[in-house]
């Protein structure tokens, strides 16, 4: 009995537990929620936070164990573990999908991520969502969230991770307009699904390229059959897809761009800040915007292929970052800027992996989940003791009323400033390094000045929220308050976080042993550029001191004028009027995507499909026109059924009459 | 002489006669006379094969059809009573519920 025990569990067999533990939690807590308003009753809080909570630490736990497993396994063995196909999907003969999950170097750092960063944030929910009536309805959604984005990052195919970057897509829209009862919130929803399905068609066209390719490539037979969306199966058969290797990667970069919020598609995140603030921290900072990064890092052995989509993704992406950042610079709003801030990082790991550091975007994903998940959470803080205000210019002095607080979102702001020693520094500094150092100076110039305004516009956050004089109503500041423990304790955790996470990709210039990159050479590959890096390691410190050295100006410089000398922001944004304009209206990208996209959109739809296509062809010919015809026939046949009974039977005698000639002569 | 060919075209007549009367007569119980005259004509048909051939089969029909005639007979005046009943009228052209 314990042997056949024993058998069942092992690593392999009980490693889907990992997914399916959140999806248990969304079902169980949607089905309350459903069970509860169809019958006007209230479902009990403790018993939707020990459900709503409990299954994603469950997750968290299995998850470290798994990475524990891995871990030690002996040296020169793969730490990699596939549960096998969990079940088939067989479309037709020459086209199997095998479902199963993939732990390896990368997906277990994006498992831990997520199920940890997550756990934290469905603790924090329960303070921050206290209050709110669809509290059992929250965590649902902010489970299947969960289910999903591990589906995505674990997934040992395309397929599979297709169903999960949809099903996360579901779950922001979903979340974004959460409090759907405000149309404007429901619109920025709205807007979030609408533009990830441009991004999402891209992406689907990639797959069906390199399906395509392979299938006309007559593969031999082999132990992979015809899984052409295994990962493995892509790899192995990857000189097949050279020719087109660059379509397909920028097809998929398209996706990544709508996922991961780049230019030209990154207009929905800020809209997106209209959700509940722990949903802006796990959703869209620190976890689903950035499946786009690990889409492209899974399929790193693609985008080598292709230098054209490398530079097409590098200066994407570090245009992306410079550009959002000047956005952040003016914003009034504490999410807003958080939500630049957000596409700006996002930026730089596009950045990364277009240079071919793919090893430091991961890193720096994960650095960034910890502070922006912390930096979102403390905003949160701020804004639930403000009740509800997010206007920053209504804060000031707010150190001494929430010192935690205070305190967490200045570890998180210096750590995306990118101040030694904590975590952005070294995970920044490593994709600028890897930028410069792989020649692409005007690259690591353009995200070296976006560093730089990157420090200035969280200290001015930081300046203008915490520190100075309080802007607000003696009522108001009476009422402002340190956030509930629930609240406080995640902040410390992540501030923890914040500070040490990035001593573990520690580079070697600076004393370290870069373990993670070590960690990740098992999927990424020992790349050749850093050979030459072991001969001197001078120019990698230089850089790194100039950039803490830039960084702290720009952040001392942004806290002392936005805490102590209000009327220098002002005098600047005077004397140069038109920038600043500029700057806070975002480039005006809204207004012109609406006006060049929207509204001929709504022109043509509105005027043309339902006015002459719909409401004149399909509405007045085919709809009406088919019950005309049969009123019309019907009409006819009618004036035969007069009820008088001898009619009939006059028929009827004629008709006997008529058989009978038939048959008798 | 009065052949088999005399009572086969009298039967035609009085079943056409029938017929007739079905159709074009509006009041119900004359058609309902009209139908019998019918099944006479039919009968007739039957006993007059019957003689020429010999045979009692023929004649052991006529009795089934007149026991069968018996039982129309109480069915159709119950119809018709009860159509009475609902809607006083005898004439079959003022009955068109079942107009289109």
């Amino acid at each position: 009995m314990l042997d056949f025990i024993y058998k069942i569990i092992s690593p392999q067999t009980v490693a889907w537990l990992i997914v399916a533990f959140p999806l248990a939690g969304a079902t169980i807590n949607g089905m309350r929620s459903l069970v509860a308003s169809r019958f006007g009753k209230e479902t009990s809080h403790s018993l939707t936070s020990f459900i709503g909570c409990g299954f994603p630490i469950l997750s968290f736990v299995f998850t470290l164990v798994t990475f524990l497993l891995l871990i030690g396994f002996p040296a020169g063995q793969e730490p990699t573990m596939i549960t096998g196909p969990l079940f088939q999907w067989v479309l037709d003969k020459t086209l199997v999908v095998d479902i199963g999950l993939k732990f390896d170097q990368l997906s277990l750092v994006m498992g831990l991520i997520v199920t940890g960063v997550g756990s934290l944030i469905h603790l924090y929910s329960m303070g921050y969502m206290g209050h709110d009536e669809g509290y059992t309805r929250y965590f649902s959604y902010l489970n299947l969230f969960l289910f999903f984005m591990l589906l995505l990052v674990l997934a040992d195919n395309l397929v599979l991770l297709f169903v999960g970057w949809e099903g996360v897509g579901l779950c922001s829209y979903l979340l974004i307009g959460f409090w759907f009862e405000d149309p404007e919130k429901a619109a920025a929803g709205k807007k979030a699904f609408v533009v990830n399905r441009i991004g999402d068609a891209g992406f689907l066209l990639g797959i069906f390229l390199i399906y395509t390719t392979l299938a006309a490539n007559n593969l031999p037979i082999s132990e992979h059959g015809f899984k052409f969306f295994n990962f493995e199966v892509i790899q192995h058969y990857r000189a097949y897809l050279l020719p087109y290797a660059t379509p397909i990667c920028l097809l998929l970069f398209l996706g990544a761009c709508g996922k991961s919020a780049q230019i030209p598609l990154y207009v929905w995140l800020p809209d997106a800040m209209a959700g509940p603030t722990p949903v802006s921290a796990l959703i869209h900072a620190a976890t689903m915007v950035t499946a786009g990064i690990y889409m492209i890092a899974r399929l790193n052995f693609l985008y080598v292929l292709s230098p054209t989509a490398m530079t097409v993704v590098a200066w994407v992406g570090a245009l992306t970052a410079i550009f959002a950042a000047t956005i952040a610079v003016t914003q009034n709003d504490i999410k807003k800027v958080l939500a630049y801030s957000t596409i700006s990082q996002l930026g730089y790991m596009f950045l990364g992996l277009g240079v071919g550091a793919f090893s430091a975007s991961i890193f720096h994903l994960m650095t960034h989940a910890f502070f922006k998940a912390l930096l979102f959470l403390g905003a949160g803080s701020v804004i639930h003791a403000m009740s509800g205000d997010n206007d920053i210019r209504n804060y000031g002095g707010l150190k001494e009323k929430m010192p935690i607080t205070c305190w967490t979102f200045v570890m998180g702001a210096a750590a995306i400033a990118g101040i030694a020693p904590l975590s952005g520094f070294f995970s920044k500094d490593e994709i600028l390094w890897h930028t410069f150092h792989s020649g692409h100076t005007g690259l690591w110039l353009i995200g070296f000045i976006g560093a730089g305004l990157t420090a200035f516009y969280m200290f001015r956050l930081v300046g203008l929220t915490f520190f100075g004089e309080p802007q607000m109503s003696s009522t108001k500041w009476m009422k402002v308050h340190e956030s509930p423990p629930s609240m406080s304790s995640v902040l410390l955790i992540l501030g923890f976080l914040s500070v040490v996470g990035g001593w573990i990709g520690i580079p070697e210039a600076f004393g370290g042993g870069n373990h993670l990159h070590h960690w990740l050479e098992g999927v990424f590959g020992k790349v050749v550029v850093h050979e030459e890096m072991e001969v001197s390691h001078a120019p990698e410190i230089i850089l790194g001191v100039v950039s803490v050295l830039w960084a702290l100006h720009f952040a001392i410089l942004a806290s002392v004028i936005y805490a102590q000398r209000k009327e220098w922001p002002e005098k600047i944004a005077g004397r140069f009027h038109f920038v600043y304009e500029l700057l806070l209206n975002k480039y005006w990208i809204d207004e012109l995507y609406d006006f060049v996209i929207v509204r001929p959109l709504l022109f043509i739809s509105r005027n043309i499909l339902w006015g002459v296509v719909d409401e004149k062809w399909i509405d007045k010919y085919a709809v009406m026109g088919t019950g005309q015809m049969v009123l019309f026939w019907n009409r006819c046949v009618t004036r035969l059924q007069t009820g008088i009974v001898q009619q009939y039977l006059f028929f009827f005698v004629i008709g006997v009459i008529l058989m009978v000639w038939r048959y008798a002569f | 002489m009065i052949t088999l060919h005399h009572y086969l075209v009298l039967a035609v007549i009085l079943f056409c006669i029938g017929v007739f009367g079905v159709i074009v007569r509006r009041n119900m119980l004359v058609i309902f006379m009209s139908i019998e005259l019918m099944l006479s004509s039919v009968n007739l048909v039957f006993l007059s094969f019957s003689r020429f051939l010999g045979s009692t089969d023929g004649q052991i029909w006529v009795f089934m059809v007149l026991t069968v005639a018996a039982a129309e007979a109480a069915v159709g005046l119950g119809i018709i009573v009860a159509l009475f009943r609902n809607k006083p009228t005898l004439y079959v052209d003022e009955v068109k519920e079942l107009k289109g």
